[in-house]
């Protein structure tokens, strides 16, 4: 006897470290139903989704399986009710062959011991062909296509016997060819009752696919069940934005100068496509855009990371070249790195030496160390930005979040960075430090220091900076300046940044 | 006054632990053996960890900076072959000296260059080289060793076994000399600092702005010299070249650096820390031998002797977290 909904979560609640990720959340599937699960980057969609998968444990609430409640605790847990879940990074191993994947844990053996490699052959290609991929079973993962693998991915969680589908963005590397046998593949499985959440940033995706549509907007649900007929992407992304603006900051805005201090002119290089903008002195020239947009990419390249293939790049009127990191650096370059723990800190190491990595030479002459200078950039940097330590020497491992970004935004500023790029400046730092980070950027700001900012929280993007450029795959689609900025209100303005940052709109 | 205190407290910072077992294995030895505490066993014992002491100097340059050379074993053995050929082939001693640790700078920056240009692991690029130049000294040697024909007024000989004072032998000073110069190196200086920045965290380092690859090519280069000068002077204590010397040498510097608080993963270390580790291993087979312990057990206790003290390092480590 089969119940209406195959999947029901019941007010479902989850907190991280006492912030409430998701508030309350009710949910209902049907069976063969394809439903559109959408939400701004961090509104609560893949902590809902790991709940569901039993990665992480919910605090309150109840979820039911085709009518029965269910406990969750383990991946393994969700596989054994049917559901399964396609992340989207690819999770098979590069080094093994496709069926070697697809039984990966599940391996078919005969006896208790021995693995029975022609069986799990033959099964890997029947899933195959009813998906109707035509693939050797014996090819090694890491030859195919991306768009290949997750296929293969899709087929392995079919294998299973999936009532529930879940795809996390599936199409996000996927060609327009290939994402058409997708959805082809999703109307079948359709066809046969599966029920699919399907999550992606493209709109048009979304209303060509799926039947309805689930919103999530700062952990709460928006819309349930809304079906997809009838709405146009306007009124989509209306549903998306909206969060409140004024929760972590409301100070003024930097004014910024007239002087452009930095000018890139049709960047080109393998991710980002032909880029040109302007920055001024003492603004926040603020970049929004979806994750993956190519903003990273497009700061790696201009900080001498990655290669450009062609472009040009002007600071104060003259031509440079950032060959290397030592190049930027030298042209007065920071970059406050997405990654701190892997690109902006030496963990092992005390608050002193990573603060003072990029100037090491200043009170370091041949063999003369001249500590006493270096504790004096310490404590310079360690008063202005006010980093809580128990002593230079203290190893950056144990500082919090907030603390560990000040450090690295201390060891650019000690280098004399004027062109501060800070990539997404605020994630894992709590909400106190939040603020703070903005206080100081917008000082920073004040002083004359011209910051790029990278952010994917769109009220971040629209409180802190003096101008926004938007990003959608690799281009600049749109730079929103003062005058334009102050036309919308922050509803409008997140709506504005949202059809450009989909490609709504270019 | 006060400023030197610290210093020599920063010194031994974090292998207090290490430097109280040697003082109880010193203490110990006195006890239980009459021939431990004599002037000869001393002048012995410091013979005795030269060429490992100056492998670890290396091979803690390398282990800051983040991976170990595999091969100074082996070119342990090649440099005792080269300095006694050369020699044989007319050479001066000053000249066969000075042309072995040539030789030893490019085999290390050969290390380096290929390990920092072309991204292969310093593991497997440091190992094929350690079969290459043992290789090239039994080629060289047909596998026999080399006896130097004419070592004019035993200034060969000398230079590892005559002593200062009947107390100190003159290779020690050589120690003395590599120990302040590394030391100074490491603590002091700009390379210094960025080599612990490349073994904490290569990807922070570029992005910093440090030469990740080139300060990968001098530290390999250092332990190429260092391996070299090992050579040298373990050739003038045995007075021959012998290919088959320094098997798993490389293995007891990287102990005695791991033992003296070098972090296998990088980034952490001190050489006065390395020194402790190398006087507990020296100490730890003079000792065994001054009590006839057979050989064979002395790799197994040895061997027990490393785990045990690296483990005692990672609980602590993780305590702290």
């Amino acid at each position: 006897m089969d119940a209406e909904y195959i999947i029901e979560m019941r007010d479902i609640c989850k907190s991280f470290y006492g912030v409430k990720i998701l508030h309350d959340v009710n949910f209902k599937l049907r069976p063969g139903e394809i439903r559109g699960l959408l939400g701004e980057n961090g509104a609560g969609k893949s902590t809902m989704m790991r709940i569901l998968n039993g990665i992480y444990s919910k605090d309150s609430g109840k979820i039911f399986v085709n009518g029965e409640e269910a406990h969750f605790t383990l991946p393994k847990d969700a596989r054994e009710a049917k559901i399964a879940f396609v992340h989207q990074e690819i999770a098979l191993s590069a080094n093994l062959t496709i069926a070697q994947n697809m039984f990966l844990g599940l391996e078919i053996t005969r006896g208790k011991y021995f693995l029975d490699d022609a069986a799990m052959r033959q099964a890997a290609l029947d899933a195959l062909k009813s998906l109707g991929l035509d693939l050797n079973v014996d090819t090694v993962v890491g030859t195919l296509s991306i768009a290949q693998q997750q296929m293969v991915e899709i087929a392995k969680a079919l294998m299973q016997d999936a009532r529930v589908l879940v795809l996390d963005e599936p199409t996000a590397a996927l060609s327009e060819k290939e994402v058409r046998f997708l959805f082809q593949q999703m109307r079948r499985l359709k066809e046969k009752n599966v029920a699919i959440i399907f999550i992606s940033h493209r709109l048009n995706e979304i209303e060509e696919i799926t039947d309805s549509l689930t919103v999530l907007r700062d952990g709460y649900i928006i819309a349930d069940g809304t079906p997809t007929k009838g709405l146009n992407s306007s009124e989509i992304i209306a549903m998306m934005v909206g969060r409140s603006v004024t929760q972590f900051f409301d100070g003024e805005k930097p004014q910024g100068t007239g002087e452009v201090v930095f000018e890139v002119r049709g960047l080109t290089n393998q991710r980002v496509r032909n880029i040109s903008f302007q920055l001024k002195k003492g603004e926040i020239l603020g970049f929004g855009g979806l994750v993956g947009a190519g903003r990273t990419e497009l700061m790696s390249a201009i900080f001498g990371l990655d290669p450009i293939e062609s472009g040009e790049m002007f600071l104060h009127g003259k031509k440079i070249v950032n060959r290397n990191p030592r190049e930027a650096i030298q042209h007065r370059f920071g970059l406050v790195s997405e990654d701190r723990k892997h690109n902006g800190l030496i963990l092992v190491h005390s608050i002193a030496r990573n603060l003072t990595m990029n100037v090491t030479s200043t009170f370091i002459k041949g063999i003369h160390y001249d500590k006493a200078k270096e504790k004096a950039i310490v404590d310079e940097y360690g008063n202005k930005l006010s980093i809580k330590m128990s002593g230079m020497d203290q190893l950056c491992q144990y500082l919090s979040g907030g603390n560990q970004q000040k450090v690295v935004i201390s060891k650019w500023l000690a280098s004399g960075a004027d062109v501060l790029i800070m990539d997404e400046p605020t994630r894992g730092v709590d909400v106190g430090a939040k603020s703070e980070i903005y206080r100081l950027m917008h000082s920073l700001a004040e002083e004359g220091i011209s910051i790029i900012m990278i952010s994917s929280e769109l009220p971040e993007l629209i409180n802190i900076s003096t101008r926004i450029a938007v990003m959608h795959e690799g281009e600049l689609n749109k730079i929103f300046d003062r005058e334009e900025l102050a036309q919308y209100d922050a509803d409008d303005l997140q709506k504005e940044i949202m059809f450009y940052a989909t490609g709504e709109r270019d | 006054m006060g400023k030197k205190e610290i210093n020599l407290k920063s010194l031994f910072k974090g292998v207090g632990g290490a430097f109280f077992a040697l003082i109880l294995m010193v203490l110990a030895l006195c006890v239980f053996t009459d021939t431990f505490a004599t002037r000869l066993n001393f002048v012995n014992l410091l013979k005795q960890i030269t060429c490992n002491c100056l492998l670890s100097f290396g091979l803690t340059c390398c282990l800051i900076t983040g991976f170990p050379d595999l091969s100074v074993g082996s070119h342990v053995a090649l440099a005792t072959v080269e300095v006694c050929m050369y020699q044989n082939m007319g050479m001066s001693l000053e000249v066969s000296i000075l042309l072995t640790l040539a030789v030893g700078v490019v085999i290390g920056a050969v290390n380096g260059f290929i390990f920092s240009r072309t991204g292969m692991p310093a593991y497997i690029v440091t190992l094929a080289m350690q079969n290459v130049l043992r290789g090239i000294a039994y080629v060289l040697t047909n596998g026999g060793a080399v006896i130097v024909a004419n070592d004019v007024g035993m200034k060969f000989f000398n230079l590892s076994n005559a002593t200062i004072a009947n107390w100190i032998p003159y290779s020690t000073l050589i120690l003395v000399v590599a120990f302040v110069i590394i030391n100074t190196m490491l603590t002091r200086t700009v390379f210094g600092r960025h080599m612990y920045a490349v073994g904490g965290n290569s990807s922070t380092a570029v992005y910093s702005g440090i030469d990740v690859k080139n300060i990968r090519l001098v530290v390999y280069t250092i332990s190429g010299l260092l391996a070299a000068i090992a050579g040298v002077l373990t050739a003038s204590r045995v007075y021959s070249g012998q290919p088959t010397t320094g098997v798993g040498f490389e293995g007891e510097a990287i102990a005695s650096a791991v033992l003296g608080g070098v972090s296998f993963t990088g980034g952490i270390g001190t050489l006065s820390g390395s020194l402790i580790g190398i006087l507990i291993m020296g100490v730890m087979s003079n000792g065994m031998n001054l009590l006839q312990v057979n050989y064979y057990w002395q790799l197994v206790v040895k061997g027990i002797i490393i785990l045990v003290a690296v483990y005692v390092d990672q609980v602590k480590r993780s305590k702290t977290k």
